[in-house]
């Protein structure tokens, strides 16, 4: 995994937001969605999955991805949407994994339709592709410890650039908690498998910074840094 | 850091302001202009009034420019306008030539400022052709379109295009709104002041004062839709809402308020169509405001029970978020941006025609609780995601990455 960092490096906290930008592609049925995702740029495709945890929720989602939403309330399928959003992007080690898992699945259901399910045209997809900007907080934590002190009192922006973008950047595509710990030796390796436990594509940022913080206040409440 | 930004941290938080600093540095000693065609009136108006003096209080070199026309001009972006929104409207080619014709004696008086800027923001279609006029130009030209141009008319568009297609990069408020271009197209949606005279807090003592004066009944429900007379706003179907609710609601009020923008000649003619759908009732009261009657609108907004913006097209309703802000549902026209500033059921209702407004209205006047309930997550949202300072970071980016690339990432600090 992401064992031979460079050690004890100190860790900086980060925040960031992302720019959305129009592709100029959209879909308005279902056979068009799938040859745009066969050939839309891969940021797109990230966008469509991840972006959303950066916009502001009431409720949990019914669904975790653009795609089967779409699928859902323009198109009014609902075994596809079911079948789309059951897409755990984590599960891919790439973006062109998960754009093929994507084309099969609305593949299979053209096979199986008999005509090609349509929306209505103020209901299209638009493809969109975003910039990240990334902030300097000027925030710096050099002991593992330190976390319990800054991860309550992250934005969501910080939580999405350590915990999500980490994964587009990180060798074994992890966050960035778990690879600033590697260069502890095996100092933190139950650290490192707690944070491996918690699925970041079902909840909103928010949660996601309550369920760190209970984890490493329960690791260090229970152990001696 | 000037007073004014220790006054936006107040509300949104130091971090917040800081981003603003660390996006500012690598613009430092760049000129950016920004050009349309009205000083005051409208939400393109209010908006740069907002956004210039804040790029400023961060030390970017900003100027706004005001194109000049005559009434042959104002017809024929009029028409564009409708025909951007969908109308099927042909503009006669004597229009046309009056249009470009304005843009080339409004590019004589601006060409050294434009052509030596190093960022032009082009607002709406009126100015669009002053980039042809400017072929020495150094700088990157940007056209924001506020407008919704989802599906429009295509012979305009058409037109249109030749002109845009030219511009380094364009920026819509919606991705539905974006067209088939050769450039970036952003998605940048527009943002409220919350220091501004129409946004700051009144106390209940001034509000009373104001409203009262207008000749509206505080003891009683007041229904309010704030816009320019615009048939695109719907206000007809407005009055046919407030008579469904009012049948269950006999005390209800309707208050129409709105303006004249300098570059709308139509809204006399739907003012007029407006009060004879009113037909003289006593608890209708249409308002023609001035434009600087921003304290006013802040008052109406507050003192409001039930806020509508029953617009058939919006590109994006500052009137809905100037509501929101003051914690009132709204409830909103299921078109354009209002479909991202209304999250349905959340911060107020999406509707499609006068009897689910009626609707919704009846519901939220008699559920005061839900519509306090509403009314407070609306709040929120406007707070995380349409305030002014938001609106600038992304101005900002995307500045950054036009002027010093970035791909998908830039890394700032």
């Amino acid at each position: 995994m992401a064992k031979g960092r460079i050690k004890h490096e100190p860790f900086e906290i980060k925040d960031c937001a992302l720019a959305a930008i129009a592709t100029g592609k959209s879909a308005q049925n279902l056979k068009e969605i799938r040859n745009i995702i066969q050939m839309v740029d891969p940021g797109s495709i990230y966008h469509h999955f991840w972006g959303g945890l950066l916009r502001t929720g009431f409720d949990d989602p019914e669904y975790n991805n653009d795609f089967a939403s779409w699928a859902r309330h323009a198109l009014h399928d609902k075994v596809l949407a079911e079948r789309l959003g059951m897409i755990d992007p984590t599960e891919f080690p790439d973006l062109e994994e998960l754009r093929r898992e994507l084309v099969d699945i609305i593949e299979e259901r053209l096979d199986a339709s008999e005509v090609i399910p349509w929306c209505e045209p103020d209901e299209q997809f638009h493809f969109i592709t975003s910039q990240i900007v990334v902030f300097n907080t000027n925030k710096v934590i050099k002991k593992p410890r330190e976390l319990m002190n800054v991860i309550p009192a992250m934005s969501p922006g910080s939580i999405f650039y350590h915990f999500i973008d980490a994964r587009r950047r990180t060798f074994g595509n992890i966050d960035d908690f778990r690879a600033w710990l590697y260069g502890f030796d095996k100092l933190y390796l139950d650290l490192i498998y707690l944070f491996s436990t918690i699925d970041p594509f079902f909840s909103p940022l928010t949660e996601l910074r309550q369920q760190i913080t209970d984890l490493i206040t329960k690791y260090f409440g229970e152990n001696v840094s | 850091m000037t007073d004014k930004l220790k006054l936006y941290a107040d509300i949104v938080g130091w971090d917040v302001i800081d981003q603003l600093h660390q996006l500012v540095t690598p613009l430092k000693g760049i000129r950016v202009v920004h050009v349309n065609s009205t000083r005051e009136g409208g939400g393109v108006a209010e908006i740069l009034n907002k956004l210039v003096p804040l790029k400023r209080e961060l030390g970017i070199d900003v100027t706004w420019e005001v194109i000049t026309g005559k009434e042959e001009f104002f017809k024929c972006t009029k028409s564009f306008h409708n025909a951007l929104q969908g109308n099927k409207v042909e503009v006669p080619e004597s229009l046309l030539k009056a249009y470009e014709q304005t843009n080339a004696e409004n590019a004589e008086k601006l060409r050294s400022t434009l052509e030596t800027a190093d960022i032009v923001f082009i607002h709406d279609p009126q100015p669009v052709p002053l980039l042809t006029f400017c072929p020495d130009r150094k700088g990157k030209w940007i056209w924001r379109c506020h407008i919704d141009v989802s599906r429009p008319y295509r012979a305009v568009w058409k037109y249109l295009r030749n002109f845009i297609e030219h511009y380094d990069a364009s920026v819509f408020s919606l991705s539905s709104f974006a067209r088939p271009l050769p450039h970036t197209q952003y998605l940048i949606p527009p943002s409220i002041d919350p220091l501004s005279e129409k946004n700051r807090e009144l106390d209940e003592r001034e509000i009373h004062t104001i409203v009262s004066e207008l000749g509206i009944d505080l003891s009683r429900q007041i229904m309010l839709q704030v816009s320019r007379y615009d048939r695109f706003k719907d206000p007809v179907g407005v009055i046919h809402a407030y008579r469904l609710t009012k049948k269950f609601i006999p005390t209800l009020q309707l208050v129409l308020a709105g303006g004249e923008a300098t570059d709308d000649p139509e809204s006399r003619t739907v003012l007029d169509e407006v009060r004879i759908a009113a037909n003289e009732d006593e608890d209708i009261h249409i308002l023609l405001l001035p434009a600087d009657a921003h304290r006013t609108i802040n008052a109406l907004q507050r003192a409001a029970d039930v806020v509508l913006q029953k617009s058939i097209r919006e590109g994006f309703g500052l009137t809905v978020t100037e509501a929101m802000w003051k914690g009132k549902p709204v409830i909103g026209g299921d078109t354009g941006g209002i479909r991202i500033q209304v999250v349905n059921h959340h911060t107020g209702f999406l509707v499609k025609a006068p009897e689910g407004a009626a609707l919704r209205a009846r519901y939220l006047l008699f559920h005061r609780d839900k519509l306090q309930e509403m009314g407070r997550k609306a709040r929120t949202f406007v707070k995380d995601n349409f305030l002014l300072t938001r609106h600038l970071r992304e101005y900002l980016t995307m500045m950054v990455s036009l002027t010093h690339g970035g791909g998908d990432r830039i890394v700032l600090g």
